[in-house]
């Protein structure tokens, strides 16, 4: 009996578990929330996942490093991604914002219900990773990745990065 | 591949050359915007577009035997079904910048809304996550086009959308222009249709395509 012979879901999810975001290395991609689905059928592993953004750059990274982990685990991987909306920031695990929070990143705000809106110009909705003030500000929408914006905290006056909400 | 793709795939080409065009386009700002948080949401915004045209373009090449990277800079410059707004070299003068960010989100709103509504699943769940990414491009277009329209670039702001007007409707077609025409506060007049292109495309299909052409079959 091989080793891939017992390959269950569940070893998969955990195998996945341990890799990281390339760019947020603090959070792996289950934590994330970007894994929709893991399927077994023998020796073969279908992952399914969606980027935050269309247009993230790690992505192929993403599919390289998930594709190795089942590879590990002595499964050939067929790394699939979902690009539709079924996915969202409110995904990211418990455990993950706060792992996030940790690292100077401010978590997501949850996603608004009914028609789309853009909770980020407003004021009290979003506290500071460093001191959790809610006096802060937004500096920039756009930051250094697709996925983040850019606020200032008008209390520990330090600028930090805050996740925005797909 | 043909020079008329099937109906949804032409479809499909017209986004995905509209998404890569401009993305390009904004690209160009990269380091020379007027301040670093422009520097930054131009470059932002590139990339997102690149993004949602990867993903249009990975649809087409399925249904066309094909590979988006391919589609995306194997064509020859008469084979780009984008809009002519696009291809526009507009970097060096915001205020025209501005306005076709404005227009072209206004009217790509009106489309990707009604690619929601697709029978194809696939290409109806990609819109939705579009609309949601898309939605941060709008605000920033909104936001730059209140403060230009307060200043003393009014005017130059106000001429720069006459000039870019008939382009933007070139980008939507049917009653899909009634509606642009409503959300823009505009008549409806003779557009710059799809098809044929502007004088600054050649050159940069040249920049666009150069590392491919170079190093034909090459993988990095």
């Amino acid at each position: 009996m091989s080793l891939a012979s017992a390959l269950t879901a569940e070893r998969v999810w955990e195998a996945l578990a341990d890799v990281p975001d390339p760019e947020i290395p603090v959070i792996s991609v289950v934590d994330l929330g970007v894994v929709r689905d893991v399927q077994v059928d023998g020796e073969r592993v279908r992952v399914e996942f969606t980027p935050t953004f269309l247009g993230c750059p790690a992505l192929d990274v993403m599919r390289t490093q998930m594709a190795d982990a089942v590879r590990a685990l002595g499964a050939e991987p067929e790394v699939v991604v979902v690009t539709d909306d079924g996915w969202s920031t409110d995904r990211i695990s418990a455990v993950g914002r706060e792992k996030l929070r940790e690292a100077g990143y401010g978590p997501p705000t949850p996603r608004p219900t009914g028609p789309i809106q853009l909770v980020q110009l407003q004021t009290g909705a979003f506290r500071c990773p460093y001191c959790n003030s809610i006096d802060t500000r937004l500096d920039n929408l756009f930051g250094p990745t697709a996925c983040r914006s850019i606020r200032y905290c008008r209390n520990c006056r330090q600028p930090f990065e805050q996740f925005k909400t797909i | 591949m043909s020079a008329q793709a099937p109906p949804r795939t032409e479809l499909l080409l017209q986004l995905a050359d509209d998404e890569l065009v401009l993305g390009w386009r904004d690209s160009e700002w990269t380091g020379i915007a007027p301040f670093l948080e422009e520097d930054v949401a131009f470059s932002s915004i590139a990339q997102t577009e690149i993004g949602h045209a990867r993903a249009f373009y990975e649809l087409a090449a399925a249904e066309l035997d094909t590979t988006a990277d391919e589609l995306a800079f194997d064509r020859r410059p008469e084979e780009y079904r984008c809009a002519p707004l696009v291809e526009l070299n507009l970097v060096h003068d915001w205020a025209k910048s501005v306005a076709r960010r404005w227009l072209y989100e206004t009217a790509d709103a009106i489309r990707v809304d009604s690619l929601k509504a697709s029978d194809w699943p696939e290409l109806a769940g990609l819109a939705a996550k579009i609309e949601r990414e898309e939605a941060y491009h709008a605000l920033h277009a909104g936001m730059w086009r209140d403060r230009l329209t307060r200043s003393t670039a009014r005017e130059r702001f106000a001429t720069a959308v006459d000039e870019l007007w008939p382009y933007a409707l070139g980008l939507v077609e049917g009653d899909q222009r009634r509606i642009l025409c409503e959300a823009a506060g505009r008549e409806d007049v003779p557009a710059v249709e799809r098809g044929a292109h502007v004088e600054d495309w050649p050159a940069l299909w040249e920049e666009m395509t150069m590392v491919r052409r170079t190093v034909p079959g090459g993988s990095w």
